[in-house]
């Protein structure tokens, strides 16, 4: 599985990512500078964390119109993978590769912690080394993770399936007290209509290793590659 | 010609941070604020010397860049 993540000036989760690609697939991911026009061969995009251009105008605004961004929406739309974290998945939205938008946390605070969350839909090629409503514990660092969408998006991401992850209780349930930032139906992550294009706020690249916290995050990296190979 | 672009959230969009000023003000003993919403204000400055260019212009920049039109709505501003 041949795997770029994409570099943006502030981006700082690019390197957590390609440790977590290594450790789980084997395989050396290339980064990819924001500055250039083309991505190499591949077979899935990683848009990382971090705080791309200062988060300046807008979380992701500036990035999403980067040298590079004109050939992941293309190799996006032409059905090459990406997976969209936290800054990334802010990115992901500002370019238009999906729906809604990541604004300010309901509390105003910046929220560093692990959270539960339910995999609401293992038939992705990020998902489906979990078990159906398997609840995860992954970290979240966001100070803008509070996802939003009109009524008609957030009804077709339900009936599409496109709801991903959301958050939860250690339960399993999806409870107003378990959501950290006010995102709508405790959204944490969700796919474009191919299931091709994951957006998530939770970090699976940190959580790789129980040394970290939990290696939760594992799944996602091999799932991809189970799916990609 | 000089713009200045306001900015604020569409209306029914929560804006915490509008909130959190609300009740600073109350705090500091102002009364008889009924709402606060926040916003940006962008001010560009133009080589453009017609009217109707600029503003066709500065509003393509809105709906590209300078405004999340899922969430935010715009105001141009021009003068000469």
């Amino acid at each position: 599985m041949r795997a770029s993540i994409i570099v943006f000036p502030g981006s700082n989760c690019d390197r957590d990512a390609q440790v977590a690609i290594e450790s789980v697939t084997g395989g050396t991911p290339t980064m990819v500078w924001h500055r250039d026009s083309n991505l190499p061969d591949t077979d899935l995009i990683v848009l990382p964390g971090g705080f791309a251009h200062g988060d300046y105008l807008r979380c992701g605004a500036i990035a999403a119109h980067s040298p590079i961004m004109k050939d992941v929406v293309r190799r996006a739309e032409a059905g090459t993978p990406v997976l969209a974290i936290c800054n990334g998945f802010q990115v992901a939205i500002e370019a238009g590769l999906l729906p809604g938008a990541l604004v300010r946390n309901a509390n105003l605070k910046f929220i560093c912690k692990p959270v539960h969350l339910r995999v609401e839909n293992t038939h992705t090629p990020f998902t489906h080394m979990y078990d159906e409503d398997e609840v995860i514990l992954l970290p979240i660092a966001n100070h803008d993770g509070n996802y939003m969408a009109d009524a008609d998006t957030l009804a077709e991401l339900t009936d599409q399936g496109r709801i991903v992850l959301r958050y939860c209780d250690s339960a399993g349930a999806v409870t107003e007290a378990a959501n950290p930032n006010g995102s709508a139906m405790n959204i944490a992550g969700i796919a474009n209509a191919e299931r091709t294009i994951l957006g998530m706020m939770p970090h699976p690249e940190r959580f790789v290793d129980e040394a970290l916290g939990g290696d939760y995050g594992r799944s996602v990296f091999g799932s991809l590659m189970g799916a990609l190979a | 010609m000089h713009a200045k672009v306001y900015i604020t959230f569409k209306n029914g969009v929560l804006d915490p941070q509008g909130k959190a000023i609300h009740h600073a003000l109350l705090a500091l003993g102002f009364s008889g604020i009924n709402d606060v919403r926040q916003g940006k204000l962008i001010e560009l400055d133009l080589a453009e010397t017609d009217p109707d260019k600029a503003h066709r212009t500065v509003d393509e920049m809105c709906s590209k860049l300078l405004a999340n039109t899922v969430i935010e709505t715009y105001q141009i501003e021009l003068t000469a």
